[in-house]
């Protein structure tokens, strides 16, 4: 029987298990929405900006490990999405991002509605295609998502024009793919293994440096198991919260610009820092002529190009980190080698003392709420067990310090682009995916107003998100940023004209929270909690003088920290 | 440091471009690039020449590599290869200087490939190098216009870059 190319689009996310996606209907996209509107089987969500499809594609793909799919017109749809797929770029999700084009026959003409999204694209995508042909379709949709959800994840874009999802041919969803251009190394490599063991047995000051790529890789367990195997110490990147509990005993928690003293200070001392699915990014490494100065570097990565990227590495290991780290535990304990007793003890020795100067403390006896003490609570009251979107600024570097994640895929933020805006997005679309968890959206008063709108879509699915607003007046990061670096120059990083945010929730038909002492925290947190079947948007006004510390300044070493 | 890299990628529209836009992006340098559909119409093979430290050609590898579009590559400069590249050469050609080009197109093993009563128009064909020397040998002041296609590369011996 013949379909429709929208009929076939249609049954192509059915094959491939999807069931909801998020998007926004517009001219070039119609013939799609037309066939979604006759069926059941996969879920639409409207969104109120085409960002907000993306970034809750992505909410989706961060908290469950699948593929999130975006839906969106040709022009102004397609490059508001772009923000979204760049985003989804640098963190390696799996996103497949469909975009209407307009009909072949006026592609290249200037067309109302036309952008070239393809073009627009590729610089900020793993792959893009544009279906010219309907007996192109379902194949093109079959390599777009093996292509986002295998190797290093990534967004794929697919442009669909508007009179081939009109045009007709016989459907066969293809059973595989195979790429003679495209196959992700899996296995890591038997000899760099062995070379690896060798050198991480032989350790005297080790570390495990550990990023998104144990989170998305689906490598916990093996993480964790491989730690402990060896009793080393292990720190996460912002983007591998979680990856390792951050509970346990030998984890010193973040390293980086934000990162703990002990975990930063541990890196610069280390002899071996055997890194795992972490990228070496500028907010890690700091200056890279002064990182890591006596460690040789083992680089565990999926991505080739990743690996001496940035930072020169010793022994590398291309491969899933879920394979890698698997192997090397067999060949630990086969090998019966363990790793220098005596000189770990040292070594621990060393980090406790670190440790002990409680670079985390702050003013607890404060008259005004303290940011990190609003996270310490929500940690406290929801038992760590929440999914925890943050926007990006001060208040993203708290939740990353303050909410110890023990569990992987619960932290959903915007690492690699820093893109303010994602977090209430990023929240609609875990909530989706997990109906019954509580989501907490931890946001500032700066981020919020980015993608604000979508407060409406929350209205439509009754979505119960706990949205925690770090209300300090500013640009918070900024204006840190401006009191360190540009003697107190507050330029455009106070915000004097901010709307009444309760009023603005009760307008959106939720429930809005204004909290302004600290004994009053607690309370407003359990009353939030305790609605499950609402919004419930938190103000807490806040410190307006509080930073984010401890702080490595750009172009210092991970030793030159600013403690409070 | 001058390197040269052979791509065997997928002849599809788009591909080049993202070739291109990988190294504008990245803020790498290409010196020259040519491209051509080979003998299997649905691939493409590309010559690539670019400069940089050992450092960038091997983040530059690992990028390419990571294009969906790229089949399979090599640094034609790691082996033992061949290095071409062709030039049209447009040269004023006039009275005593008539005689004396057509000497120097000979010892460059160039062809006079069309001839007026004033211009010559030179093939020649060789490595970059050698190409640059025929342009000094002749002049500015003979030289009307110059094409040139960019170096072709290709491995000595048994060793080929094959789908």
């Amino acid at each position: 029987m013949e379909l429709t190319g929208a009929e076939i689009f249609v049954r192509c996310l059915r094959e491939e298990g999807v069931d909801i996606l998020f998007g926004y209907p517009g001219g070039a996209v119609l013939h799609i929405y037309d066939v979604l509107y006759r069926q059941e089987e996969v879920s639409h969500v409207l969104v109120r900006h085409e960002q907000a499809a993306v970034h809750a594609a992505e909410g989706f793909a961060k908290s469950t490990g699948r593929v999130g799919v975006a839906l969106v017109t040709s022009g102004p749809g397609a490059t508001n999405a772009v923000t979204g797929i760049a985003d989804a770029y640098m963190d390696s999700v799996p996103l497949v991002v469909f975009t209407g084009q307009v009909p072949t026959h006026v592609i290249g003409s200037d067309a109302f509605q036309e952008t070239d999204s393809v073009g627009i694209t590729r610089p900020i995508v793993k792959h893009n295609f544009l279906v010219k042909d309907v007996a192109d379709m379902a194949e093109t949709i079959k390599k777009a998502f093996y292509i986002a959800a295998s190797g290093r994840p990534g967004p794929v874009v697919v442009d669909l024009p508007k009179d081939v999802t009109a045009a007709k041919t016989n459907f066969k969803y293809p059973k595989s793919i195979r790429l003679r251009s495209y196959k992700p190394t899996i296995k890591g490599h038997p000899g760099q293994i062995k070379r690896a063991l060798e050198m991480i047995v032989k350790a005297e000051k080790p570390i495990v440096y550990a990023g998104g790529g144990v989170v998305l890789g689906g490598a916990s367990e093996e993480l964790t198991t491989f730690t402990r195997e060896l009793g080393y110490p292990i720190t996460n990147t912002l983007m591998g919260l979680g990856g390792y509990p951050a509970s346990d005993t030998q984890s010193l928690g973040m390293l980086g610009m934000h990162g703990t003293y002990e975990a930063n200070m541990a890196m610069h001392h280390a002899d071996v820092v055997i890194a795992i699915g972490a990228r070496f990014d500028d907010r890690v490494t700091g200056n890279i002529d002064k990182f890591c100065p006596h460690a040789k570097i083992v680089h565990m990565d999926v991505d080739p190009a990743s690996i001496s990227k940035t930072v020169k590495v010793d022994v590398p290991i291309v491969g899933q980190v879920k394979e890698i780290l698997g192997d090397l535990i067999a060949a630990l304990r086969d090998s019966g080698k363990k790793p220098k007793a005596d000189a770990l003890k040292a070594w621990w020795k060393q980090i406790d003392e670190w440790r002990s100067m409680d670079c985390l403390k702050y003013d607890r006896e404060s008259e005004l709420i303290k940011p990190q003490y609003v996270i310490e609570r929500l940690h406290a009251l929801t038992g760590g067990d929440a999914y925890v979107t943050s926007d990006v600024g001060q208040h993203q570097m708290w939740a990353a310090q303050y909410y110890k994640f023990d569990k992987p895929n619960r932290w959903i933020n915007s690492g690699g682009l820093g893109t303010m805006g994602v977090g209430l997005p990023f929240a609609m679309g875990v909530q989706m995916a997990h109906p019954e968890a509580t989501v907490a959206c931890i946001t500032g008063e700066g981020s919020i107003q980015m993608c604000i709108q979508e407060l409406s879509t929350c209205l439509q699915y009754g979505l119960p998100l706990k949205i925690v607003l770090l209300n300090n007046r500013y640009l918070g990061m900024v204006r840190q940023w401006q009191e360190f670096f540009y003697q107190g120059r507050y330029a455009m990083s106070y915000m004097n004209a901010l709307p009444d945010f309760v009023k603005l929730a009760e307008a959106y038909g939720h429930v809005g929270m204004q909290i302004e002492r600290p004994q009053d925290v607690d309370g407003a947190l359990q009353e939030a909690l305790a609605m499950k079947d609402r919004l419930v948007f938190m103000n807490f006004i806040t410190d307006d003088t509080e930073n984010v510390y401890p702080m490595i300044p750009a172009g210092a070493g991970q030793n030159e920290m600013i403690l409070i | 440091m001058r390197h040269i890299i052979s791509i065997l990628m997928e002849n599809e529209s788009g591909a080049l471009s993202r070739v291109s836009g990988l190294f504008s992006a990245r803020g790498y340098n290409i010196e020259s690039l040519t491209v051509a559909p080979t003998n299997d119409p649905t691939l493409s093979r590309m010559t690539l020449v670019t400069t940089g430290s050992e450092a960038i050609v091997e983040q530059i590898v690992k990028q390419l590599n990571k294009l969906i579009d790229v089949v399979k590559l090599m640094e034609l400069d790691d082996y033992p290869y061949i290095e071409r590249e062709m030039m049209l050469i447009k040269l004023r050609a006039d009275g005593e200087a008539r005689e004396e080009l057509k000497r120097l197109s000979d010892i460059f093993r160039g062809r006079i490939i069309d001839v007026t009563a004033t211009v010559y128009t030179v093939e020649l064909t060789g490595t970059c190098d050698k190409l640059d020397a025929f342009i000094e040998a002749i002049g500015e002041e003979h030289i009307l216009e110059v094409v040139r296609s960019g170096a072709m590369g290709i491995a000595r011996g048994e060793r080929a870059l094959r789908a």
